[in-house]
């Protein structure tokens, strides 16, 4: 267990001692090897049950100790399925010695430890400290633009993953304070047990809104936008598909543990989130629908299909809310990748990145535009993708407990999401001269991203299994 | 009063003089500034509740010290970020949030 946070911070260290813009096929090789570590995991947990394991033989009160449930072992695999091909893509997107590759590889491998470690952390200073390196090493990828409009994104971002992770770290010290422990497992049943105090109040709040921040909840999702949209289209797809579910994660962790017990005694939270979630869904697909630049588009659709992650917290009584949560993060993980890496190739191709300036470009990357619009199904929840899974669990569990405009928020969320989808297909299905020649891609750029792609539709027809390990180790 | 309690509420008060000053001033060395005394709040916190009847408790203590370590880090790479920045733009203040695209 402790291999899938060593092995990554063993190959980004080789990456930086290798020198700028090398390293990559250590990277792909450790993240392969990740790949298959998380693969034994998951049939170590859906035979056993939760694991643990102290680090370094020092158990919980002294040392730290490392757990794996269903949850977990969930996210560890979106997270090396993910990264994986978009090594590959990355290695192949990055001329030899450009400048925005210097130091993406070390910055992937620590990026990669740290979600790791924060998947596997079982207390909550351990998963502090795990989600401030996720932020800085994601506020490193972004700056690697080199541009002043990356810098000033790549600054505003570190300003609100700080703030974020400041509001936490208040809220974790103030739980230490009440309880005297800061194990996810100690707390639980000690929050359950009586009248929690005041103060516990104001820490549960105060660790949700800071990871809302980090996971650009509306309102608080101004950073986004100009990070994802300005950063390399390899750095953009690890971000907008892993790294905002990364405090998701969290959010949810705390939500079905130690926050439990003070959510169910203040729905009003929740519905507090699903609200702001509908509002991201809506105001999300209205930027995106009108944003002139394609890596913009992709960016604020992002902050739309994060709001249907908020949408599950009121409905979270039933069992499959939790599962659409879960589905949809998987589901939105793999078609964001694809589409920023397709994205990525067409820009590579038509040296712009105006959402006008694809006209006509269907015919001449076809490939590149499958992925793209496969990539869109998940994203409109259309059968058979993984999308459609999560929306219709989520449909279900609304409706079941009698709260029909939730599913409405579900569906008009996935009309507007056509709607920026399709405007890009009907722009490069024009039959317009084609502007200027187009610069060769290279095929590993398409491939990679239609494997995404495909891989976001397909899962649909795994969803079960996917589900069954999440169940596996009691997680929810 | 316990003087733990009386470090906590400072605590409180400086994260909050911190989270103001971070989303509230222009100037970026300032902002880094402030987000280091939201941190120090924090700690703050963090120490003063975790005495027990007056006997210090090591393991926030640990934890600060981990923060510490942290927080120099973000410092860090916050004003490197703010020196390139500065020698791209020639000002030390983010440029105002464009409009939407």
């Amino acid at each position: 267990m402790a291999w899938l946070i060593v092995l990554p911070l063993g190959w980004a260290s080789l990456a930086f001692l290798l020198g700028p813009g090398r390293g990559a096929v250590a990277a792909i090789i450790g993240l392969a090897a990740q790949l298959w570590l998380v693969a034994d995991l998951a049939a170590a947990v859906s035979a056993a049950g939760a694991r643990t394991h102290a680090v370094g033989g020092w158990g919980a009160p002294l040392g730290i100790d490392l757990a794996a449930d269903g949850l977990s072992v969930v996210m560890l695999l979106l997270m090396q399925a993910v990264a994986l091909p978009l090594a590959v893509y990355a290695r192949a997107y990055f001329a030899p010695g450009a400048d925005e590759s210097r130091y993406f590889w070390p910055m992937t491998g620590f990026l990669v430890a740290a979600a790791n470690a924060l998947f596997l952390s079982a207390d909550l200073f351990n998963l502090y400290v795990a989600l401030e390196l996720l932020g800085l090493a994601a506020v490193g990828l972004v700056a690697a633009g080199g541009g002043a409009p990356q810098l000033a994104a790549a600054l505003r971002y570190l300003l609100a993953t700080l703030v974020g992770s400041g509001a936490y770290l208040l809220g974790v010290a103030a739980l230490y304070g009440t309880y005297g422990t800061v194990s996810i497992a100690t707390l639980t049943p000690l929050l359950a047990a009586g009248q929690a105090p005041a103060l516990v109040w104001i820490a549960g709040g105060a660790m949700l809104a800071g990871l809302a921040v980090k996971t650009a909840l509306f309102p608080f999702h101004f950073w986004l936008p100009p990070a994802h949209g300005g950063a390399p289209a390899p750095v953009s797809a690890l971000l907008s598909g892993l790294v905002v579910k990364a405090s998701f994660y969290l959010i949810l962790r705390l939500w079905l543990g130690p926050l439990g017990e003070l959510a169910a005694a203040a729905p009003g939270a929740g519905w507090l989130l699903a609200l702001l979630g509908s509002a991201a869904i809506l105001w999300g697909s209205f930027q995106a629908i009108r944003a002139a630049h394609l890596k913009m588009l992709i960016a604020y659709s992002t902050v739309a299909q994060l709001g249907y992650l908020f949408l599950i917290f009121p409905l979270l009584a039933a069992p499959s809310a939790a599962q659409a949560g879960v589905m949809h993060v998987f589901a939105h993980g793999f078609a964001k990748a694809a589409m920023f890496a397709a994205a990525g190739a067409l820009i590579r191709a038509t040296g712009q990145d105006t959402v006008a300036g694809l006209a006509g470009l269907a015919e001449r990357l076809p490939l590149t535009l499958f992925a793209f619009g496969l990539a869109g199904l998940t994203l409109m929840g259309l059968p058979p993708s993984a999308g459609f899974l999560a929306k219709w669990q989520l449909i279900e569990a609304a409706l079941a407990q009698g709260y029909w405009f939730v599913a409405v928020v579900v569906l008009a969320g996935g009309l507007l999401a056509a709607f920026y989808v399709l405007r890009v297909l009907r722009q490069a299905f024009l039959s317009a001269p084609a502007a200027g020649a187009l610069r060769p891609v290279p095929r590993t750029l398409e491939w990679t991203a239609f494997a995404l792609a495909a891989a976001s539709v397909l899962l649909g027809f795994r969803g079960v299994d996917l589900l069954a390990l999440l169940a596996a180790g009691g997680a929810p | 009063m316990t003087s733990g309690l009386i470090f906590a509420c400072a605590g409180a008060a400086v994260f909050a003089l911190g989270v103001a000053g971070v989303m509230l001033i222009a100037h970026l060395l300032r902002r880094v500034l402030a987000f280091n005394l939201m941190g120090s709040g924090a700690f703050l916190v963090l120490v003063g509740l975790g005495q027990r009847a007056g006997v210090p408790d090591p393991v926030p203590q640990a934890m600060v010290l981990t923060g510490i370590v942290v927080a120099v880090a973000a410092t860090a790479l916050a004003l490197a970020l703010m020196r390139r920045l500065h020698a791209a733009t020639g000002r030390a203040e983010l440029p105002p949030a464009g409009d939407d695209d």
